[in-house]
């Protein structure tokens, strides 16, 4: 009886949260964000929906009068042997819908910018009127110089490199970083993108953004990556795109 | 006189070490799990709770925090260090020594034989060396923390290369990350000769004339969890050998080269961190189902004896942990959708993944399907932990539904989000499943009856609390509060979670609170409680009836009696 009363209980608060609920995702700030919404508003949908089934016949199988002798039903076998085959095609639909940036494919022309974590703190490198980024070398690290990712300085082509420890992009254009770590794995983290890549030292991965509404967002480290991990903080700041050139050429 | 004395000495020793701690009898080295298990939980909880302390109060000076960390929190406030060599150790210890080692090797240990008509595991002796084994593991781990330097950050999937290239990466990553390493490496060894033990006696000392098909559904669950320890165990052990070998012996499996690591060079190069990823994860994966599969044959059989009704379906109770152990061994790439591995492995692993979903609504309709059967549903304190695990079990494995899509978790990972649906369905479900077995077989323990008074309200408590603690954690997730964060401090997006962090960390002490009444419960009981008749459940399987004979006469293996509808 009391078990009953909480399952049902359990269902009332549970819709309650999701109705009024104490915190939420952040704006988002780009249409992949937007595509992102969606896919988790359709999925909490279908979760809610078998949740509470199975909370409302659990509560129910507790509830019920006691005398209802024995409630033998040979066809339930098929019946949930159906129900589990209609699960698995729901969920792999839900699957493949929820990998569709798949088919999206790579944009054409892009602005690229360099990441550089390191534990703690965050560089970006951007390439300079040039248009190419200059050699890098671990050697030639030095924090406290003023030159974190390690440009060679011997290669003309890094003299013009912005180094920055904040990432500034442009609105409304194709965003390419490519992810660098030099000590251990770090995880480049912006909600508001709605997507996170984990930076692994050895390897250069790609992460494609584009970001329409400017403004100031977060960066956070989402892979554990030592002992100021919760430290590692930076901004990403969106500007118009004219902004944007205009603050290049003045680096 | 001498020779009297001679012979209590020596009965005095047999009775210790070869009845006692090194008794090969498969009873007692149940309880020696058990009291491990219990043990670790008991640490397990206590960590959570400091480290949700921290996470609220992070600034809070606390004067036996100096007393006991002398360096790691100097002035009594806790140091991030100290946060995540806590966390470590939490994880590391729920994982191994309690989920891995209450719901298979104490309770299969418990009544495995009997349940097949036998009076011993396959290899007694080989029994009591896994324990020893195990426990030494258990000593090792606890060194790994109390070394000059203090315990491991590296979390417990331990990623390289911050686990992998000593001191220099972060404190507590020289020696006590080393014997972090060993401490599991020795848990592999010890788990994979119980599974062997456990498949040995499913396999070849089944009573004469009991088939596989007519063991009770606990046996094949726990056969099924052994195969699966025996196949992914080795994958961890190796890989925490090449591991080891990275950090003692100058190779480089895991490091990559031309790393700068808090401004020092370090001497590796060729290595792949991904490796590590793909290597513990093979067997990572799969010990989420070593910890849970059990659980769900415990729950089956315990589900049927108080419906006073068959299993809904027998074969599709057997076949469905089996479909999601094969499955379980195909998913490990769903836990590094964010690594960097193709997108189209990813899909791959996606798809694998949210096909476990059958299964799991097969297991579940199953239990629905017992309980609505049944004439006379007996709410007694193990068949409401069973009820509270279904309940737990769809809760945390609707949560899946989301992380299962590559897309969908490249915002989740590693948020809250993921913490609270393994707690969920990883933590709760699997400890209600081993709080049930722990009411149901109490009698063959202890010969005495675990209370059922305190044991609802234990119940009643524990199953509000694990809802009000981990459902608004999602919500945490859901603003992406990121885990393993030491604390919230340095984001101005994680203020406005501050309200929703303060009430997980009043509702987890209030949560360990209510756990005092089980310890209790359980204490009392061993020493006080009422003497268990020989079959107080009238449990149809023959741990109950060890002769094997019904009053009437025939001898009853488990589905033939209560298996009718299949």
């Amino acid at each position: 009886m009391l078990l009953g009363l909480i399952l049902l209980a359990i269902i009332f608060a549970a819709g309650f949260l999701f109705l009024h609920p104490p915190v939420w995702f952040p704006v988002a700030i780009t249409s992949a964000a937007v595509a992102y919404d969606r896919q988790f508003l359709w999925t909490l949908w279908i979760a809610g929906i078998l949740f509470l089934a199975a909370h409302l016949v659990l509560a129910w199988i507790v509830l019920r009068r006691k005398d209802a002798g024995e409630n033998a039903c040979s066809t339930g076998i098929r019946a949930s042997w159906l129900a589990a085959v209609a699960m698995i095609a729901v969920e792999v639909a839900l699957a493949a819908h929820g990998t569709s940036p798949l088919t999206a494919g790579a944009p054409r022309d892009f602005e690229t910018i360099e990441v550089w974590a390191h534990q703690f703190a965050w560089n970006f490198r951007y390439a300079g009127p040039d248009g190419v980024f200059g050699r890098v070398k671990t050697e030639f690290i030095a924090d406290a110089a003023g030159n974190p990712v390690g440009i060679d300085p011997s290669d003309s082509r890094g003299k013009d490199d912005i180094v920055a420890s904040t990432l500034r992009i442009p609105a409304g254009r194709d965003v390419r970083l490519l992810l660098h770590s030099r000590d251990v794995i770090h995880d480049f983290f912006v909600r508001e993108l709605r997507t996170k890549q984990d930076i692994v030292p050895g390897m250069t991965i790609p992460l494609d953004i584009h970001a329409d509404r400017p403004g100031q967002y977060e960066i956070a480290c989402a892979e554990l990556c030592g002992l100021a991990h919760n430290q590692m903080h930076s901004i990403l700041i969106v500007m118009p795109a004219s902004e944007y050139d205009q603050w290049k050429l003045q680096h | 006189m001498e020779a009297a004395t001679l012979t209590t000495r020596r009965s005095v020793r047999h009775r210790i070490f070869s009845t006692g701690l090194f008794s090969t009898d498969h009873r007692v080295i149940a309880r020696q799990y058990f009291f491990l298990s219990l043990f670790a939980v008991v640490v397990g909880v206590c960590l959570s709770l400091l480290m949700r302390f921290h996470l609220v109060w992070p600034q809070a000076k606390v004067s036996w925090f100096e007393k006991i960390w002398s360096v790691r929190a100097e002035s009594g406030i806790m140091t991030e260090e100290l946060y995540l060599s806590l966390m470590t150790l939490h994880g590391t210890i729920m994982v191994f020594f309690v989920l891995t080692l209450a719901p298979l090797n104490a309770f299969a240990n418990l009544v495995l034989p009997e349940q097949l008509g036998q009076r011993e595991m396959a290899f007694p002796r080989l029994n009591m060396l896994s324990f020893w084994v195990t426990m030494a593991s258990f000593l090792t781990l606890i060194a790994s923390c109390v070394l000059d330097e203090g315990g491991p950050i590296a979390g417990w999937t331990a990623y390289p290369p911050l686990s992998a290239v000593g001191s220099v990466s972060g404190p507590g990553e020289g020696l006590g990350q080393t014997f972090w390493f060993f401490s599991i490496g020795v848990f592999c060894i010890g788990s994979l000769l119980s599974a062997m033990n456990i498949i040995s006696t499913v396999i070849e000392c089944r009573r004469p004339g009991m088939s596989l098909m007519q063991m009770p559904l606990t046996c094949w669950n726990w056969f099924v969890t052994a195969i699966l320890s025996v196949l992914s165990f080795p994958v961890l052990l190796a890989a925490g050998l090449l591991i080891l070998l990275d950090r003692l012996a100058g190779t480089s499996f895991f490091v990559p080269g031309d790393l700068l690591i808090a401004e020092r060079n370090v001497d590796h190069s060729g290595g792949s961190p991904l490796l590590w990823q793909h290597l513990f994860w093979f067997f990572g994966h799969p010990e989420v189902y070593i910890a849970i599969l059990p659980g769900m044959g415990i729950v089956s059989h315990i589900i049927s004896n108080f419906s006073r009704r068959p299993p809904f379906s027998y074969r599709a109770s057997v076949w469905a942990p089996i479909a999601i152990a094969f499955l379980g061994m195909l998913v490990w790439g769903h836990h590094m959708f964010i690594s960097g591995i193709s997108p189209y492995s990813a899909l791959t692993f996606s798809l694998v993944t949210m096909s476990i979903g059958a299964p799991s609504a097969a297991l579940t309709l199953n239990w629905l399907g017992t309980a609505f059967q049944s004439p006379r549903l007996e709410l007694n304190t193990a068949m409401l932990f069973c009820l509270g695990f279904v309940s737990l079990f769809v809760t945390g494995g609707l949560t899946g539904l989301f992380l299962g899509q590559p897309e969908i978790d490249a915002y989740f990972h590693d948020t809250a989000f993921v913490v609270a649906h393994f707690h969920m369905i990883m933590g709760m479900a699997a400890l209600f499943a081993v709080f049930a077995a722990t009411f149901y077989w109490f009698p063959l323990m202890f010969g005495r009856m675990l209370g059922e008074e305190l044991g609802k309200l234990h119940f009643y408590l524990t199953f509000v609390g694990a809802y009000a603690l981990f459902l608004p954690m999602h919500f945490a997730g859901f603003a992406g509060n990121p885990r393993r964060y030491a604390d919230f401090t340095n984001f101005d997006f994680l203020k406005p979670v501050m309200p929703l962090q303060r009430w997980i960390t009043m509702t987890a002490f209030a949560l360990g609170a209510v756990q005092l009444i089980f310890i209790w419960n359980l204490f009392w009981s061993m020493l006080r409680g009422a003497p268990a008749p020989s079959n107080p459940w009238s449990g149809a399987t023959l741990e109950w009836n060890p002769e094997g004979e019904l009053p009437g006469g025939e001898p009853y293996f488990y589905p033939v009696k209560m298996d009718v509808t299949t």
